[in-house]
């Protein structure tokens, strides 16, 4: 690759020839640099090009979230956020921050951190491996795992991971292939690439897989995404870090590559026909499972003052943020390589998987590199920390750059853009009830989104570190759907870590205000549903976007992060970590296809007793059943309007102060009985309704549990719902359907007084799912294991 | 102080060893496992054993731990059981002799069947009679199964243990396959058979074998892991019924140290 000369050219010409050179830098950043380098009279290294594009890069940096926005709503009224990410995510952190008391460090790690019992802290963190999934699905979701994994190693000075979380949305995955666009896999090989590459990493390292979601779409056809999440306990105390001038720069781990060379600027552009693939890094599990291990004795025995992973800009991003306040110098000489023959950037800017850097006193060097030797693990030693404000880099004796850390760091300009937001011209959709509710209720069971992942999920281990007290799968047979995860990562107490997640692009298609407020909430209330309180919880938030040039696409991100802040703060559930991944579109032939905006939500809950746990399978004939929260006709972006080829208009919204007051008699009513034998418990089983509304809640509860139930629509708790198909299938927010101890019915409802609930029916013995319509006459009648079995039937390749 | 010292000469003879390498991921469990029983445990990396650092004759109980040792690339367990067989030479089989117990779960059980350490016949603990290959899925599964001991009396392990244990597998390789019908004869004929899997045969194993001795009793395998269900708020059934506190998997650690405290 020829040098690229900045002085006396124009910034529009930089950026063409920045992109071929993969630098993804735009005409701001270009005249800021110009602007230095004229400053110092001479032209800048490629390496010092390079660290400036990864460092400046969407990946690293965050430029749409942080930028300067100018924002049109429906109704006409311009705003200029000046940080959509202070103003609404961090800002509902910082209105609840005061309130909760449980917030240790929050945005500023590789990781959120939230306390968790009297010897711990909890900490979680979620990626997007999204471009490189789509090129090589296996090694893309394997580096996507390993990557998160190294996150939540380098948050304070070490967390161990106890759990693994992931969420996928592919393309429709039968799709013809006559259908499939040129130079794109298809979305059931992606779904197999990425499946085996999250299950040969996450199993090999011996951290289990707990919760997920799997989505399709069409729109995900070229642009799959792959979130990955970890889950991490950190000893109290071990909380910050700060590398030292003169402490020693310690790469460890795997040796330096040419593979995944510009990941991080990769992650600016959108894909076309001509990506390499040599973006995308290579896997290799137990590389990083060995120094794992010796990482947390190092830390226990406090031999290094601080740490980072090597991700996305490798060795250039790491050292140059571990050294952003002080200065650091590096020899490039000194790290090891996979082969000779590398040019000093590319050593520099190297994703290769594996590897992390570490900040040693001079006196513990020795130590150290014995105690990963003695495990097989290289640690090399390849520069030190200084005070001189600088990032220099040697290699075979001669400066191959230097940059100002505070140029590097804050001489970016800042992103100015426009945004607006319209509603779109959706119609509520006209057709009259369908007699056959049960074939419907089939199909509903049968869609992609809602039918049974096991497939998926039983390639998962998520039994190792002997901590799982509720598994994904539950009931009976163990193959029911479980709403949320719970682990207990250590033994001499019963306190756990239950985790949850909420995603639903489809309702972003009518309102991505209702969409985020509609995520949060399901995360929240899979929690509810396992039994864990709302009193400590923190949020995830991971945004999925299109190209934030265009105008509407970023008005959706707008809206979407002020219902975020909203909502947070009106469930006093702050944020802790996010992540965000533009530019998530293809072009092929002329045409740009976009994927829906999609938030994933993932909630991190601290239970006091583990044993608290509900599973969602109906347990004991003759037990009544509640639905707690009400049901109104909100079916815009539902399934069942999906099924009668609609998107509609009617999104579910969201009240909090009602929501919150069920989740919390919930969680009282949830905690009654603990450790004693199941009959003195009040909750048997509960199940959130989420896609596919009351009826496929229902049948799911029923089915895992291999028992029957009978209902009646008329006592449902209900505004404006004068259909069974609405009552049935409409996807209202903050709902639960509970079984209840018959013996306990009085203490379940002085719990929930004063919230929308009413026992509409009971559980029966096994065989079918019966439904008194609105007018009493029996609108369903389904055998439940028929149910199953179209449940169980769409995803099993 | 007098106490302190008799205590440490107690935990001595309680010794543990859960030996691991790179790959290894079940070590924290099994360990815990091990403590609830009454044993002293203490992880270790093989390489501290091959380069002398700590003595197996310190030890009374022997655990190989779940995981991928080296990736399981090559086959499973392979690189470890050659570790085993090359580098630390007689050590193992000469710890057996002596007396002392050896357990491997999961990949510990790929790992001492790949060494020769089980089945063991005739005391030959170099020969490779056994083996646990690719699961009839072709692909690693993730179950809660029922285990059904079928031990007559040889095995130390599950003499007077409960008829069944409800632990999940957690395998890819796990489908048990003997070198020959003789050796399938041999394994009944000497009671070396432990468990077996009850209903379901999850990865086509011969016989629904999930667990074999050698010919002392004193040498385990099994695929299975007891050590996932040490509480029973790790089991899945404890939703629906009520169990007791204690997982049913701890019973096998018990076990164990039952044997080595009646020995002392």
């Amino acid at each position: 690759m020829p040098e690229l000369r900045v002085l006396d050219r124009k910034p529009a010409d930089l950026v063409r020839l920045g992109k071929e050179a993969q630098l993804h830098l735009n005409e701001g950043e270009f005249a800021a640099i110009q602007k230095y380098f004229e400053r110092l009279g001479r032209e800048p290294t490629q390496l010092e090009l390079e660290t400036i594009a990864q460092t400046w890069s969407e990946h690293c940096k965050h430029k749409v979230f942080n930028g300067v926005i100018e924002y049109v709503d429906e109704r006409g009224h311009k705003e200029i956020i000046d940080n959509l990410f202070k103003r609404t995510i961090r800002k509902a952190t910082e209105r609840v921050a005061g309130e909760v008391g449980w917030l240790v460090s929050v945005f500023k790690d590789n990781a959120g951190i939230i306390a968790f019992n009297s010897s711990h802290h909890a900490c979680m963190k979620v990626e997007t491996h999204n471009h490189p999934s789509a090129l090589d699905p296996y090694g893309g979701a394997n580096t996507g795992l390993g990557g998160v994994i190294r996150d939540v190693l380098g948050c304070g000075l070490g967390a161990k991971p106890v759990a693994n979380t992931d969420v996928f949305c592919f393309g429709l995955p039968d799709l013809a292939y006559k259908d499939l666009p040129s130079g794109v896999l298809h979305p059931k090989r992606i779904a197999k690439g990425v499946r085996e590459g999250v299950r040969d990493y996450g199993n090999r390292i011996g951290i289990p897989t707990v919760n997920g979601a799997i989505l399709f779409d069409a729109r995900y056809t070229c642009n799959p995404l792959v979130y990955c999440g970890t889950v991490g306990v950190l000893p109290k105390g071990m909380e910050s870090k700060q590398a030292r001038p003169g402490d020693k720069i310690v790469a460890i781990g795997g040796r330096t590559g040419r593979d995944g060379i510009h990941g991080a600027t990769f992650s600016s552009a959108e894909l076309d026909e001509s990506v390499s693939t040599s973006v995308v890094q290579i896997g290799n599990a137990i590389e990083e499972k060995k120094f794992l291990d010796v990482l947390l004795k190092a830390r226990d025995l406090r031999l290094y003052s601080s740490l980072t992973d090597c991700g996305a800009g490798g060795f250039s991003s790491a050292v140059g943020e571990m050294g952003a306040d002080c200065g650091a110098r590096v020899d490039l000489e000194k790290a090891p390589l996979k082969y000779a023959g590398m040019q000093s950037w590319e050593i520099w800017v190297s994703e290769s998987q594996e590897r992390m850097v570490l900040a040693v006193p001079p006196g513990n060097v020795e130590r150290l590199v014995k105690l990963f030797a003695d495990e097989d693990v290289e640690a090399s030693v390849i520069g030190e920390f200084t005070d001189d404000r600088l990032l220099s880099v040697h290699h075979g004796g001669q400066l191959a750059g230097q940059l100002d850390m505070a140029f590097l760091h804050r001489g970016n300009p800042r992103l100015e853009q426009k945004a607006s937001w319209k509603p779109k011209p959706f119609e509520e959709p006209v057709f009259s009830e369908p007699k056959n509710l049960g074939s419907l209720l089939k199909r509903l069971l049968a869609a992609p989104n809602i039918a049974s992942k096991e497939t998926t999920i039983r390639q998962y281990d998520h039994e190792v570190q002997g901590g799982s007290v509720l598994k994904p799968l539950v009931g009976a047979d163990l193959d029911g759907p479980g709403d949320a995860a719970i682990m207990r990562p250590f033994f001499d107490g019963w306190a756990g870590l239950a985790v949850s997640n909420g995603i639903n692009p489809l309702y972003g298609d009518i309102d991505p205000y209702w969409m985020a407020a509609s995520a949060i909430d399901e995360a929240l209330r899979n929690l509810v549903a396992v039994g864990c309180s709302l009193e400590r919880v923190a949020l995830l938030d991971n945004f999925c976007w299109g190209n934030p040039k265009d105008e509407a696409k970023l008005g959706e991100l707008v809206r979407a992060a002020k219902a975020c802040h909203d909502v947070a703060v009106a469930f006093k559930t702050p944020f802790i970590s996010g992540k965000d991944s533009f530019h998530n579109e293809y072009t092929v032939g002329g045409k740009t296809v976009s994927i829906p905006s999609t938030l994933l939500i993932s909630a991190l809950g601290v239970m006091g007793d583990v044993r608290q746990r509900v599973s969602m399978d109906f347990k004991q004939k003759g037990n009544p059943l509640y639905v707690v929260g009400k049901t109104f006709q909100e079916l815009g972006g539902s399934h069942y309007y999906r099924l009668q080829g609609a998107v509609g208009r009617s999104v579910p919204r969201l009240v909090v102060a009602r929501a919150r007051k069920q989740y919390a008699g919930l969680a009282k009513a949830a905690a009654i009985g603990v450790g004693k034998k199941n009959r003195d418990r009040v909750v048997r089983a509960m199940h959130d309704c989420s896609e596919g509304g009351l009826g496929v809640a229902l049948a799911e509860m029923a089915f895992a549990g291999g028992l029957g139930c009978e209902i009646d629509l008329r006592k449902l708790p209900r505004e404006g719902v004068e259909r069974n198909d609405y009552a049935l299938f409409s996807e209202s927010n903050a709902r639960h359907l509970v079984e209840v101890n018959k013996s306990k019915r009085t203490a379940f409802e002085r719990l929930l007084r004063g919230t929308d609930f009413a026992c509409i029916g009971r559980v029966t013995g096994p065989g079918r799912l019966v439904v008194k319509g609105l007018q009493g006459e029996t609108v369903l009648d389904e055998d439940g294991k028929a149910l199953k079995k179209a449940w169980k039937g769409t995803l099993n390749w | 102080m007098e106490g302190d010292a008799e205590l440490v000469k107690i935990m001595a003879e309680f010794k543990a060893m859960v030996l691991k390498t790179a790959g290894t991921n079940c070590d924290f469990e099994t360990a815990e496992a091990l403590r609830l029983a009454g044993f002293s445990p203490e992880t270790m990396h093989v390489n501290e054993l091959i380069r002398g650092g700590k003595n197996l004759r310190d030890y009374r109980f022997l655990v190989l731990p779940g995981g991928f040792s080296h990736g399981d690339y090559i086959a499973s367990g392979k690189i470890l059981a050659n570790k085993l067989k090359y580098r630390l030479g007689e050590d193992v089989p000469r710890f057996i002799e002596e007396g002392n117990l050896v357990l491997g779960i999961c990949n510990g059980f790929q790992t001492l069947v790949k060494a020769g350490l089980l089945p063991g016949f005739d005391g030959n603990y170099k020969r490779q009679d056994v083996t646990l290959t690719f699961n009839d899925s072709g692909h690693f599964q993730d179950e809660w199964i029922e285990l059904k001991n079928v031990n007559k009396g040889r095995c130390v392990f599950s003499k007077g243990l409960r008829k069944t244990i409800h632990c999940p597998i957690n395998h890819g390789e796990g489908k048990f396959i003997p070198g020959s019908r003789k050796v399938l004869a041999r394994l009944h004929e000497q009671d070396q058979v432990v468990f077996k899997y009850a209903g379901r045969n999850p990865n086509g194993s011969l016989d629904d074998i999930a667990g074999i001795c050698d010919e002392t009793g004193r040498v385990l395998g099994l695929m299975p892991h007891c050590e996932k269900n040490l509480f029973s708020v790790n089991d899945p059934r404890s939703t629906r019924l009520d169990l007791p506190v204690e997982g049913e998997g701890t019973a096998i650690f018990r076990k164990a140290f039952e044997f080595v405290k009646k020995r002392k």
